[in-house]
């Protein structure tokens, strides 16, 4: 088991995959010469050539539909969308063309593409270069969305998804390319439904997805100081999500918070919130909450910028107040 | 015949696209008729007055090896691909014997074993897909090529822009036509886009491009024998715009109140399948008497096989609503076969 950097995994996936099937192939804006904006890319032009390894015009929603329509007859497009804030220019395809192909032609054809976006809030990128689109992308039927915490994760829904023959969208964040992680040696498939304990805990749970896992994490150091055992469940998929995880860990620990980088209003929090509701609301010994973002686009300014985010004691405040501490 | 042109088509040619055409007007003026009659739900965009722009390019291409894909007027490509006309009646009347089981409707007839990749009804979506596709066949090292067919208010979205500078870029194997209407929905081409000549356009991406008279077969065969040649040569994409006109709205739902009646009867006079018709009568191929007699037997045919097919055929079943969400029993949402 090596430590590799996040960027580091999403790369070894790229490389095993297009050394495997020569019908892999990458495209996006400076992914090639340049290797990638965040190196996910580095040195696959060199190896694989600029048919394989593709420098796109930036032209977002035309270079997401190329790949959807190269799917249809047995490329395995792997699009990266600089930011998730570029993708919105995408939505078009993705949605009315990747999403619906295999539902609308009666089964007839598929759009096995792959697209990764970093999104998230970074470092004073501002309004338009900040936003969290994971909310818009899980409510659509037929598009797949998964979104790693961590490089083992990285490494192996990347490799999921460009088996798979559904539509993938990946959810990365700016900020976690650099971190480090456990990476299995061998080859390393991640299902692409579920989800996982990151810390077993009995009397409240942290739902996070991405970023928010580790917030969660921090959260959980902290309460167990409080003497709160809290339980950490990872929302890798959040599409189709994990009702049945939600469902074992609420009904184990009976009390549930949930994590979001995002703003409120029709998130993951809000969708988790009526899954609880749905499967598992009798098991409950308090309301569930949200830490969410502000409802606001984010500010430049760097104060006002983290105070539009949640923090990992945002959650214990939350799980305080819960417990009435 | 104009004697310019250098692809020409043979007298068997002729009389069996005569049949054709024609059998794509009664086709799409009997889909008009169940539409009235309720039997047809959705949006309905007919085919009637272009006839001769699908079927002169098709007939150039080689339909189930050349990858087709178009827009929401998409019955009539579908047909002339190799699709049968019974699963798009049985389509249209939302039947699970329908091309994609009564889930896709008149927008979204799909033929894939026929290469038929598909109607899409976002204006302009296909410009990309068609690209894509393209692209697979670069890699793949085949002959086919891509025909993506649009009408001219698609040119407006950007896709047309993105997708024809990609191509040119990257020398994809795509051949775009722009069948050339007048009309974007219910506004006149001048209203709504700058340079009218939509072969002009696509000098911005240094693609080869051609206008032509899309009412006379010949003249589009002629014009799409070269334009396939140079696509499938491997010189990279290109452009024909075949100027044409559409008897009816833009789909059901339009008044057509925005049309001059001049304007209608004069691209009246111009009919794809009469201006057919009438030349093989003058070359004493044909009779009037004949042609009557074809007329009769395609009313017949819709009649007695294809409406009552999609008439007889069930329904979907409801256990079909959620079968085609996402690709059933794939390993790789568990992680793999282990």
């Amino acid at each position: 088991m090596a430590e590799m950097m996040f960027w580091e995994a999403v790369r070894r996936a790229h490389d095993e995959e297009m050394a495997r099937d020569p019908m892999v192939i990458c495209m996006g804006e400076d992914i090639g010469v340049a290797g990638g904006t965040y190196k996910a890319t580095k040195g696959l032009y060199d190896k694989y050539g600029p048919e394989r390894v593709i420098d796109t015009p930036i032209s977002e929603n035309g270079f997401t539909g190329l790949a959807i329509g190269a799917s249809f007859i047995g490329v395995r497009p792997i699009v990266e969308i600089m930011s998730v804030n570029f993708a919105w220019l995408a939505m078009d395809q993705l949605f009315n063309s990747a999403a619906k192909v295999h539902y609308m032609s009666g089964g007839q054809l598929r759009a096995p593409v792959v697209v990764r976006s970093p999104g998230g809030t970074a470092h004073q990128l501002g309004a338009q270069h900040s936003a969290r689109m994971e909310k818009v992308f899980m409510g659509i039927a037929g598009l797949r969305v998964v979104t790693p915490s961590n490089p083992r994760q990285a490494y192996g829904l990347l490799k999921s998804a460009v088996r798979c023959d559904d539509p993938v969208f990946i959810n990365e964040h700016e900020l976690m390319y650099n971190l480090k992680g456990e990476v299995p040696d061998e080859e390393y498939f991640m299902p692409l439904e579920g989800s996982e304990i990151a810390r077993e805990g009995r009397d409240v749970t942290l739902f996070g997805y991405n970023i928010s896992v580790h917030w969660a994490l921090q959260a959980a150091d902290v309460l167990a100081k409080h003497g709160i055992e809290a339980e950490v469940v990872d929302l890798f998929a959040l599409n189709p999500i994990d009702r049945e995880g939600i469902r074992q860990s609420v009904s184990k620990t009976h009390r549930a918070v949930i994590v979001e980088e995002a703003e409120p209003p029709v998130g993951v929090g809000s969708e988790v919130m009526a899954i609880i509701n749905e499967e598992c609301f009798f098991e409950l010994d308090a309301p569930p909450v949200r830490v969410s973002a502000k409802n606001v686009p984010i500010p430049y300014n760097h104060k006002l910028e983290k105070a539009a985010i949640p923090s990992p004691d945002d959650v214990v405040r939350a799980v305080l107040k819960m417990f009435g501490k | 015949m104009n004697s310019s042109l250098k692809n020409t088509l043979s007298v068997e040619s002729h009389k069996r696209l005569l049949r054709e055409m024609l059998f794509a007007r009664r086709f799409e003026e009997r889909c008009y008729e169940a539409y009235v009659e309720r039997k047809i739900g959705g949006f309905l965009h007919l085919y009637c007055g272009e006839e001769a722009c699908a079927h002169g390019v098709i007939e150039a291409a080689r339909p189930g090896h050349d990858y087709i894909i178009t827009s929401y007027r998409d019955h009539i490509h579908a047909i002339k691909s190799g699709v049968d006309p019974k699963a798009v009646m049985a389509e249209l009347f939302a039947k699970v014997t329908g091309t994609c089981k009564g889930l896709g409707g008149s927008m979204h007839i799909f033929g894939v074993d026929h290469r038929f990749m598909g109607g899409y009804a976002l204006v302009g979506g296909p410009f990309p897909l068609a690209a894509g596709i393209a692209k697979g066949i670069k890699m793949k090292g085949g002959d086919e090529i891509c025909i993506c067919f649009l009408g001219d208010a698609a040119n407006n979205q950007g896709t047309f822009h993105e997708s024809l500078n990609m191509a040119a870029l990257w020398e994809l194997p795509v051949l775009y036509v722009c069948e050339n209407n007048l009309y974007g929905i219910g506004t006149r081409i001048d209203r709504s886009t700058a340079v009218v000549d939509q072969y002009k356009r696509v000098s911005a991406y240094n693609i080869p491009s051609r206008q032509v008279d899309g009412q006379d077969i010949d003249v589009v065969y002629d014009a799409a024998v070269d334009a396939i040649e140079h696509v499938r040569s491997g010189k990279g994409p290109y452009f024909l715009e075949l100027m044409t006109y559409r008897y009816r709205g833009h789909s059901m739902s339009d008044s057509n109140a925005y049309r001059e009646k001049a304007e209608e009867r004069r691209w009246g006079e111009r009919d794809p399948v009469i201006i057919l018709r009438d030349r093989l009568i003058e070359a004493g191929e044909m009779t009037l008497d004949d042609y009557k007699k074809l007329d009769h037997e395609i009313l017949e045919q819709i009649e007695d096989e294809i409406i009552r097919f999609a008439e007889e055929s069930p329904e979907p079943p409801l256990e079909m609503l959620e079968k085609y969400v996402l690709v059933e029993n794939d390993p790789w949402v568990r992680g793999g076969a282990g």
